[in-house]
């Protein structure tokens, strides 16, 4: 199962790459929306809750644009039919899937706090910067197996580009709180490491349990 | 919201009350012998789409080598049929096997022994003719040591595993070749005409060998010197086992042994296909 | 098929609330800061749990459908998911006139059942346009039931999430409901859960046995057209 992962993740990057689509999509997005908040809320330079609060909301935006993205080629071009018609484990398509958008919201993320430390962040990011990867690292596991998820499942509606963000954005708020409840005392530079775990506590609870839900239903979504 | 669409109870579920209304009742049970080696047995196959009935009474028997051209108007569910053949939806009642393997449960274990060509080639637009080639040699597992192409399977390990990379990319190499796409093999799909995508389609499709050929109008958009340059590979040259569904019913019936005819969705008659008339056969179109 | 026990049930049921209903006037103490309005805590409170937990087992009966094929269990799925954005509007509805007359706010963001409920209620509104944009009726079913469970094992997490974010010192219904109730606001409290859950098992069994009675009413036209045609 996993090679057949590899395989169709291997197809997802080679066409990603050539097409240039989710991920300068994304990166453009993010540091426009961050330049929007300049101008919306008039300030200078954010600090704490402020601070976390505008980052970790244009990062689930624009993680919004490449879950619309992720199976809409499959959907356009037949894909699906391929898969099934091949001898593989139909779990193999959902891990790609995931692993795909696990990988441009990181890339994403290396344009994008960079971007949010010159534009509007107060403080200075170095400090809090190890800390911000991890919170990065285990949001960007849950928003990438939800993501896979929900894309999968907006691909047979008739408007996937309006089923995505209403059931992706509401499904994604625990992780907004976590990362943002545990992103504002770290940019203050006074957080303690109980409130630290318990917000990775959630998170690392929401990654397993949206892991596992997805693996146990996603055959379902392609078996007719 | 409409209360059609919600989940009704299956208490109702197969009632089979369609069976008896099956029209021209010619439910021939093709081939003598029901021994083993039967390509496709169908008995009573029925496909609905909710509360309609896409297929009904599909009765049919393939004996390793035949063709069975599948005759009907648009909508009447060649597709639909070529569809539950190829695995891709499951049959609602009746029972189905195909290459000796029950459908739906045992359907994972044919997935390597049938070729689909349908009127999606299945090719991705961005990608080259060799890149989607590789990538179908791989989801057959032709290129990792678990199943060289010319041995079945073969037992996976690392000195294998050298071997059977070549083997897979020589194997899409000769498709290549063989469709005469060797010389445009490096240039998007996107960029190629339709006769081009449908040559690579049927590379695609036979890539893995198959055994069983599902074809859905091999033949549009291709020339007649390209349809001729695919006969050993999707004709009745290759020596397969064949579904053809077509529109040409003259041309279908001269090359297959058995023809099957829908109407409606449901099975008009199934007979040997020098038994079927023009006449009959000019019926399941008006 | 649904029908079997629904006349008890809905005696039960129009006991049960009118029961709560003369507890909640007549036997419940009025609140000190509140006054008569606290008193909508009883109603809403327990239309959010039950509400919730009919997201909830909504979600198993998806399970259910999944599993076996049935799809009569996709329909009690659909039906209790249904149910619980009914009772859901409700409870935000009541949620905000507490907010106005207690604190004057028509919305406050202290109060961790409201907030999550909010989040909850606005995903499960989404199953309406994905369930019913899609055409295929078995796929619907099949989708609809991958949201459920989803959503379901949301409920949850999503709670604990708001819990852990709203740490103020305002005052908590739920905690209030554990162990510092007293006694007979505690048995006016239990009694409504008890009416309200009875209320929305009613009517979950009265809307599926509907819409099993126009299902075959359906079948039965249509089998008389295709035998009169």
């Amino acid at each position: 199962m996993i090679r057949t992962a590899r395989t169709i993740l291997r197809k997802d990057l080679a066409i990603e790459l050539r097409t240039k689509e989710s991920v300068p999509a994304m990166t453009l997005f993010t540091v426009t929306v961050f330049v929007l908040f300049h101008f919306g809320l008039d300030r200078d330079a954010l600090e704490g809750d402020l601070a976390s609060g505008v980052l970790w909301v244009t990062l689930l935006l624009a993680a919004v644009i490449g879950v619309s993205r992720l199976f809409a080629i499959e959907r356009e071009q037949g894909g699906i039919d391929g898969l099934l018609l091949a001898p593989v484990d139909r779990t193999a398509l959902w891990v790609a899937k995931a692993a795909a958008l696990f990988l441009y919201l990181t890339i994403l993320e290396l344009v994008a706090i960079p971007a949010f430390a010159l534009f509007l962040l107060g403080p200075d990011l170095l400090p809090a910067l190890p800390v911000l990867i991890l919170l990065l690292l285990a949001a960007n596991i849950g928003l990438a197996a939800i993501g896979a998820l929900v894309s999968a499942l907006a691909a047979e509606t008739r408007a996937p580009g309006l089923i995505v963000p209403l059931l992706l954005l509401p499904l994604v708020m625990p992780v907004l709180i976590s990362a943002a409840s545990a992103t504002e005392p770290l940019l203050r530079g006074d957080q303690s490491p109980e409130d630290l775990g318990r917000w990775l506590g959630l998170l690392s609870l929401y990654d397993v349990v949206f892991v596992l839900i997805a693996v146990a239903v996603f055959d379902f979504l392609l078996d007719d | 919201m409409s209360d059609e669409r919600t989940g009704d109870d299956v208490s109702a579920a197969a009632e089979g009350d369609d069976r008896n209304e099956r029209a021209g009742g010619d439910a021939g049970r093709v081939g003598t012998s029901r021994g083993a080696g039967a390509a496709i047995e169908l008995d009573g196959v029925e496909r609905r789409y909710g509360e309609r009935v896409a297929l009904s009474g599909v009765t049919v028997r393939l004996e390793a080598g035949q063709t069975l051209a599948v005759l009907g108007s648009n909508g009447a569910g060649k597709t639909t049929l070529l569809r539950v053949l190829a695995t891709l939806l499951r049959p609602h009642a009746g029972v189905a096997r195909v290459l000796g393997h029950e459908l739906p449960d045992e359907a994972w274990k044919v997935r390597g022994g049938i070729g689909y060509l349908g009127h999606d080639p299945l090719l991705y637009r961005e990608l080259t003719g060799r890149e989607n080639l590789v990538y179908h040699a791989r989801l057959h597992g032709l290129m990792d040591g678990l199943r060289s192409p010319d041995e079945g399977l073969a037992s996976p390990g690392a000195h294998n595993r050298a071997s059977s990379l070549d083997g897979g990319l020589a194997r899409v190499e000769e498709r290549l070749k063989a469709v005469g796409m060797a010389r445009r093999a490096d240039d998007p799909v996107r960029d190629l005409s339709k006769g081009m995508v449908q040559r690579l389609a049927v590379a695609r499709a036979t890539l893995h060998d198959p055994a069983l050929l599902l074809l859905d109008e091999p033949r549009a958009n291709l020339d007649p010197a390209a349809a001729e340059a695919l006969e050993p590979l999707i004709g009745r040259a290759s020596g397969k086992t064949r579904v053809l569904v077509t529109h040409d019913v003259e041309g279908g019936l001269a090359e297959a042994d058995v023809a099957l005819g829908l109407r409606g969705g449901k099975q008009a008659f199934c007979r040997p296909a020098g038994e079927v008339d023009a006449a009959t056969a000019r019926g399941l179109y008006s | 098929m649904y029908s079997k026990g629904l006349k008890p049930l809905s005696i039960a049921t129009v006991l049960m609330v009118a029961l709560s209903l003369a507890l909640v006037f007549f036997y419940a103490p009025n609140d000190a800061d509140q006054g008569f309005v606290q008193k909508i805590f009883y109603v809403h409170v327990p239309l959010a749990i039950v509400a919730l937990c009919g997201f909830v087992a909504g979600g198993i009966m998806a399970i259910q459908f999944l599993r076996t094929g049935d799809r009569s269990w996709d329909a009690r799925s659909y039906v209790a998911i249904h149910m619980s954005i009914i009772f859901g509007t409700i409870v935000l509805i009541t949620g905000a006139i507490w907010a106005k007359a207690a604190w004057g706010h028509w919305w406050v963001w202290d109060e961790p059942v409201l907030v999550s409920f909010l989040v909850v209620f606005l995903l499960y509104c989404v199953y309406y346009p994905l369930r019913f944009s899609i055409e295929d009726p078995d796929r619907q079913a099949r989708y609809s039931s991958v949201f459920a469970i989803a959503a379901g094992a949301f409920v949850p997490i999503n709670f604990a999430a708001v819990r852990m974010a709203e740490a103020f010192t305002h005052p908590r219904v739920l905690s209030q409901t554990g162990g510092s109730l007293p006694g007979d606001m505690r048995l006016t409290f239990l009694v409504c859960i008890a009416a309200v859950t009875l209320l929305f098992v009613t009517m979950w069994k009265l809307e599926l046995t509907g819409k099993h009675a126009s299902m075959q009413l359906k079948r039965l036209r249509r089998k008389l057209e295709a035998e009169a045609a």
